[in-house]
C-alpha cells in the first residue's frame, strides 16, 4: 500500500465518525494542554527568578565572613557572624586582581528609622559610590552617595522607594528632609528606582548611607559585612573566585583553605541552585499533567479496540481482496497516531492559550518554549503508537474467514 | 485453470477431529462458468475458502494457474488473493460510508495502482456490470440490494482476476433482482471470465454451464447446466 493511499484511507476512517474521534482525542488535548501550560508556568518561574538574581548585577561574586573560630576551640557561631572582612580587603581585591571590574564593600544591619510622624524598621546599608554600577541600581531622584560623602563621613541617606512610602506616605517628596537612624540625623539626598524583590532581600526597602559614616556612627568598627566583586566577564568568574580566595587567605594568614574565615560565592552558583529548584518544580507539575496524558492514551486504546471490533467485516474484506497483515496493522496504527497527533496539535494551541491567560491575568509569569511544543508533539505521536499497537495487532491477526462471517 | 486433487480438510474441535472435505477432485478450465451446489453442512463453504485462498487444505493439491496454492504461507495466500481472485459475498461487504467508485477501486490500492488508473479501471468495471454512471459518486449504503451486488461484482472484477468466486450472491436478493445479478455473471462469462458460483439453490445453479454437486465432503454428481 502506498503512503498517500494509506493516509487517505486513515483520514477517511478518522473523519467518518467525527463526534467519536473528537471525544476520543479530548483526553489527549487536555493532557497535552496541561503539560504545555504546567511547564510554561515552571519555566516562567525559572526565568523570572534567574532574571531577578541577575538584576542584582551581572558577573557578581559575594565575599562574606565565615565562621568565627577560637584558637583550639571548635565553637561555631554560624557562618557570616564573624567580623573578618575589612575595607582594606576590598581595596586589596580591587588593586591586585586584574579581572576585577569593581568592588563594593558594605555593612548592613537593621535599625529603627524615624521621621516626624512616621517610623519603620529596615535594612541600613553602608556602602560606597560603586554600589549603583555593581548592583545595577538607578537613581530616580536626587543623587547617590559620592566619594566626597565617604571622605567627609557625611550623614546623608539614599532611600529605597518602599522605605519612602513607609516613612513619608504615598506621593511625598522626601529630598532634603531629615530622618533619624539609631537616633542620629541623616539628610535624604536621593531615591532609587524600584527593582522588585530578588528573592533574598528587597532592594527597594533599604536605606543607603556612606560606608565610612556607617562604620563610625552605626557599627562602631572597621569591619564590613560583605564585599560584592564584579568580574570583567562571565568567563573570568571562576578564576576571579580562586584569586580572591588565595588573596584573602594570604591576607588573613591562613594556610589551610578549610579553615578560611570567609567564603566566596559565585552568582552563577546561586542561579544554578535556584534553577535546579525551579527545574524540580517544573518536572513535578509536568508529571502531574503527564498522568492525564496517560489517561488520554488509554482512551485512545479503548476507542481503537471498539473500532477494530466494529470493523471486523471490513478487515475481513480487506484481507480477502489481498491486504497483508502489515497493511492492516499500519492502517490501524496510523489511525491512532493521527488521532493523537490531532489531539497534540489542539492541545498545544489550548496549552498556549492557557499559559497566555495565566500570565495575562497575573497569576504567574509563563514561558512556552519550542522544545516543549516539539516534545508535546513527539509524546502524543508516541502515545498513538504505544496505545494503538495492541488494537492494530489484533486487527492484523484476524482470520479473514471468521472476520467475514462476523455479525 | 483450476485443478483440485484429492483435497481434504479436517477441523479439530475439543479433541475431536471432524473431516469436512474427504477427497475432492475436479478441474475447471479457463472461461468456464461452474456452480458448486450442496445443502448446508455439505462442506461447500470450506471448499470455497480453499478455492479462494483464504485457507489451505489438510491434504491434497490445489493448482491455480500452475501455482501450488495448497502449500502457501499466509503472506503468499494474500498475494494470490490480490492478483488472481475476485470475491462476491452474499452480504455484499461494501464499505458503507465510502462512494461506489472508492469501493470498487479498493483492491487496486493494495495492488499499488496509481490513483488516476484506479479511477479509470473502477469506472470500466462498473460499466461492464451495467450500473448506471450517475450512481458512481453515491455512497454505497444509499443503493438498493441489486445495485450493491453489482458494485461488489465490479470490485471483484477490477483486478482482472483469473477467477471470480461468488458465494451465494443472490442470497440476500429477491428473485427478480437475483436474476439480474445472474445475468450480469453470464455476460462477464461471455467476455471470458472464469466464474465459480457457490449456492444451495437449484434455480441459481442452473444458470451455470456445469454443476458440481457436493454432499458430506465428496463430489457426488456432475451435470450440465442450462446455460
Amino acid at each position: 500500500m502506498r503512503i498517500a493511499d494509506l493516509l487517505e484511507e486513515t483520514y477517511t476512517a478518522v473523519s467518518t465518525n467525527k463526534a467519536r474521534s473528537a471525544l476520543t482525542i479530548l483526553g489527549i488535548v487536555i493532557g497535552i494542554a496541561s503539560v504545555i501550560a504546567m511547564t510554561a508556568i515552571g519555566q516562567g518561574a525559572q526565568a523570572s527568578i534567574e532574571s531577578s538574581i541577575t538584576s542584582a548585577g551581572a558577573n557578581l561574586l559575594y565575599v562574606s565572613p565565615g565562621q568565627q573560630r577560637g584558637v583550639g576551640v571548635s565553637v561555631s557561631s554560624g557562618r557570616g557572624s564573624a567580623q573578618t572582612l575589612t575595607q582594606d580587603d576590598a581595596t586589596a581585591i580591587q588593586s591586585s586582581i586584574s579581572q576585577v571590574k569593581a568592588v563594593e564593600p558594605e555593612v548592613s544591619q537593621r535599625y529603627q528609622i524615624t521621621v516626624k510622624g512616621g517610623n519603620t524598621n529596615t535594612n541600613v546599608i553602608g556602602t560606597t559610590d560603586a554600589y549603583p554600577d555593581v548592583r545595577n541600581t538607578q537613581i530616580a531622584e536626587g543623587v547617590f552617595i559620592s566619594s566626597a560623602d565617604l571622605q567627609n563621613y557625611n550623614r546623608v541617606a539614599v532611600l529605597g522607594p518602599t522605605t519612602v512610602t513607609d516613612l513619608f506616605g504615598e506621593g511625598s517628596d522626601p529630598l532634603g528632609q531629615k530622618i533619624r537612624i539609631n537616633n542620629m540625623e541623616f539628610t535624604v539626598i536621593g531615591i532609587t528606582v524600584a527593582k522588585g524583590g530578588s528573592g533574598f532581600q528587597n532592594p527597594d526597602d533599604a536605606v543607603y548611607v556612606p560606608l565610612t559614616t556607617a562604620q563610625r556612627y552605626l557599627s562602631g568598627n572597621k569591619y564590613v559585612s560583605s564585599i560584592a566583586v564584579e568580574a570583567v566577564d562571565s568567563e573570568s568568574m571562576t578564576a576571579v573566585q580562586q584569586q580572591i580566595t588565595d588573596l584573602l587567605l594570604q591576607r588573613h594568614n591562613i594556610s589551610d583553605p578549610t579553615l578560611a574565615d570567609f567564603s566566596v560565592i559565585n552568582q552563577a552558583d546561586i542561579v544554578a541552585t535556584a534553577s535546579s529548584v525551579t527545574g524540580t518544580f517544573t518536572i513535578l507539575l509536568a508529571s502531574i499533567a503527564g498522568i492525564s496524558l496517560l489517561v488520554g492514551g488509554v482512551g485512545i486504546m479503548n476507542m481503537m479496540l471498539t473500532n477494530v471490533t466494529e470493523r471486523t467485516r471490513e478487515i475481513g474484506l480487506r484481507k480477502a481482496i489481498g491486504a497483508e497483515e502489515g497493511d492492516i496493522s499500519m492502517q490501524f496504527l496510523l489511525e491512532s497516531v493521527m488521532l493523537t497527533f490531532f489531539g497534540g496539535a489542539f492541545g498545544v494551541i489550548l496549552g498556549w492559550i492557557l499559559a497566555w491567560g495565566v500570565q495575562h491575568f497575573g497569576f504567574a509569569s509563563t514561558k512556552v518554549t519550542l522544545e516543549t511544543v516539539l516534545l508535546a508533539f513527539g509524546v502524543s505521536a508516541a502515545i498513538g503508537i504505544v496505545f494503538g499497537y495492541y488494537p492494530a495487532r489484533r486487527a492484523s491477526k484476524m482470520n479473514p474467514i471468521v472476520a467475514l462471517r462476523f455479525e | 485453470m483450476i485443478k483440485l486433487e484429492n483435497i481434504t480438510k479436517d477441523y479439530s474441535n475439543a479433541g475431536e477431529t471432524v473431516k469436512v472435505l474427504k477427497g475432492i477432485t475436479f478441474t475447471i478450465k479457463d472461461g468456464e462458468f461452474v456452480a458448486i451446489m450442496g445443502p448446508s453442512g455439505s462442506g461447500k463453504s470450506t471448499l470455497m475458502h480453499i478455492l479462494g485462498a483464504l485457507d489451505t487444505p489438510t491434504g491434497g493439491k490445489y493448482f491455480l494457474d500452475e501455482h501450488d496454492v495448497s502449500s502457501y504461507s499466509q503472506k503468499d495466500l494474500a498475494h494470490i488473493r490480490k492478483d488472481k481472485i475476485g470475491f462476491v459475498f452474499q452480504a455484499f461487504n461494501l464499505l458503507p460510508r465510502a462512494t461506489v467508485l472508492r469501493n470498487v477501486a479498493l483492491p487496486l490500492i493494495y495492488a499499488r495502482v496509481p490513483k488516476e488508473e484506479r479511477d479509470k479501471r473502477a469506472r470500466e468495471a462498473l460499466l461492464s456490470t451495467g450500473l448506471s454512471e450517475d450512481r458512481f459518486e453515491h455512497l454505497s449504503n444509499q443503493l438498493s440490494g441489486g445495485q450493491m451486488q453489482r458494485v461488489a461484482i465490479a470490485r471483484a472484477l477490477v483486478t482482472n482476476p483469473s477467477l471470480i468466486l461468488a458465494d451465494e450472491p443472490t442470497g440476500n436478493l429477491d428473485t427478480q433482482t437475483g436474476e439480474l445479478v445472474l445475468e450480469t455473471f453470464k455476460k462477464l462469462n461471455a467476455k471470458g471470465h472464469t466464474i465459480i458460483l457457490i449456492t444451495h439453490e437449484r434455480d441459481v445453479a442452473e444458470h451455470a454451464q456445469r454443476i458440481i454437486h457436493i454432499r458430506d465432503g465428496l463430489v457426488v454428481k456432475e451435470e450440465v447446466g442450462k446455460n
